[in-house]
């Protein structure tokens, strides 16, 4: 049990000295996920959009595609990117492999269908009335539209955060596309995967807690977000 | 009033079953107009293609502007408005919710708030200005209809039942201003209800719908 409450305090003491690569790894994480993030926000946001708001063919199946695939294997999604980037893969030449952008692509991949699925969820949850309303007061297609988004605007806070908090406790994807090179592509979770693999568990232990932080203060984002929305049926 | 409605011979069906049979008339004259009936008369449905959110399967609802030629769809409709029976509030500020006709038609800052802050206060609404609207009493709910609507001043005016489970103080308060609205106003009011009492207090122009037609009173 000392070693446990040893690599605690290490860990702890770690966190106070502000320790260079600590700080490093954890801005680079932030920096992947929220890349990641922001881009499977704006590609996601108008494919939800257009199956939320639109009479489109087959929306019934790409409402379920995009269901399943927000349980997609983050080691899969690694390999189909590697794949691709890979020299031989299509576009090995870009030479994207083992680099942060290839981690963003990962990430953004994984975390597109959540996007989708839980904006898309809160689009169609939004009374048909907003819509009509809308129209009667004047507004055109487009701004009627505008107005059933800003209706689901929590329910679509909600799952962008969700998907945040899925890319940030990933580490499978960007294992594998990033290579987990010390001060190029390493990161939180790859970090803890290795330093725990060696016994080190110092360094381990201290991105942990500031791991399980981090979720804690998404979590607690996502639950105000949700109790701001839930308001209205109060 | 500039803008007259004429309906001719509107036939209207949803899934094989006729609500509506061939209904002809116009609203020629600003006033109130009434469409009585019983549920499922087809009242609404007609209240729906006038204000034209709905198309009828047979007929027309044709407005004539004033010998100005004919009007985009999207100017037309910014002319008239129709208020639904669930009014449809955003989740936001009553204010926020009169403000949102005016500031789509791209209407300057001060004048929109001056122009949704009389409609407030119009309806009596002044002291929950700032409150989030879907925690208004139903009651209220209608009257901030009525003052979203009020605000970007229709030519012609639709309201769906809207004195309808709302308790005695609230509908009396939403009479007076639809007969305000109708007398004071000079605007076209076309109502529907299925209250005879209440369609005989507010106006003499009362049709009556039975089983998709229009039957004298």
């Amino acid at each position: 049990m000392d070693y446990l409450a040893e690599g605690f305090l290490k860990a702890i003491r770690l966190i106070l000295s502000f320790d260079t690569e600590l700080t490093k790894i954890i801005l680079l994480s932030l920096k992947v996920s929220g890349l990641a993030l922001g881009a499977a926000t704006v590609l996601g946001l108008p494919v939800a959009a257009i199956m939320g708001l639109k009479r489109i063919p087959m929306k019934g199946v790409l409402v379920t595609v995009f269901n399943t695939f927000m349980g997609l294997p983050p080691v899969a999604v690694g390999l189909f990117v590697y794949l691709i980037l890979s020299r031989r893969g299509p576009l090995g030449f870009m030479g994207l492999l083992y680099t942060p952008s290839a981690m963003v692509i990962a990430q953004t991949i994984l975390a597109f269908p959540i996007v989708v699925s839980l904006c898309h969820a809160a689009l169609v949850s939004v009374d048909p009335i907003i819509r009509q309303a809308s129209r009667t007061l004047g507004a055109t297609e487009r701004q009627a539209a505008v107005a059933v988004i800003k209706e689901a605007r929590y329910g679509i806070m909600s799952g962008v955060i969700a998907a945040l908090g899925r890319v940030m406790a990933e580490v499978g994807a960007i294992l594998i596309v990033g290579g987990n090179i010390a001060g190029y592509t390493r990161v939180m979770t790859t970090t803890i995967a290795m330093e725990t693999d060696k016994g080190d568990f110092e360094l381990a232990l201290a991105l942990g807690i500031i791991l399980i932080g981090i979720s804690l203060i998404i979590n607690f984002a996502l639950h105000l977000v949700q109790q701001k929305g839930a308001r209205k049926f109060t | 009033m500039s803008l007259k409605l004429k309906v001719s011979n509107i036939t209207k069906q949803y899934d094989g079953v006729p609500v509506l049979k061939g209904v002809s008339l116009s609203f020629e004259d600003s006033g109130i107009y009434v469409l009585m009936g019983d549920n499922g008369s087809g009242k609404s449905t007609l209240l729906r293609i006038c204000a034209l959110l709905e198309v009828p399967d047979n007929g027309s609802a044709v407005y004539e502007t004033g010998g100005i030629p004919a009007l985009p769809d999207i100017q037309l409709k910014r002319r008239i408005t129709l208020v639904l029976p669930g009014v449809g509030v955003f989740n936001t500020s009553v204010l926020q919710n009169v403000l949102y006709g005016l500031n789509i038609r791209g209407m300057g800052r001060h004048e929109a708030l001056n122009k949704a802050e009389a409609a407030i206060e119009y309806v009596g609404l002044v002291h929950k200005k700032d409150q989030n609207a879907l925690t208004l009493s139903s009651g209220e709910t209608r009257r901030l209809g009525l003052a979203r609507a009020l605000a970007i001043e229709p030519e012609i005016l639709f309201l769906d039942e809207p004195a309808a489970f709302v308790d005695s103080k609230n509908r009396e308060i939403i009479e007076e201003i639809i007969l305000n609205v109708g007398k004071e106003r000079h605007r076209t009011v076309i109502m529907t209800t299925h209250n005879r009492e209440r369609a005989e207090r507010l106006s003499e122009r009362v049709f009556f719908l039975e089983n998709g037609n229009l039957r004298p009173v």
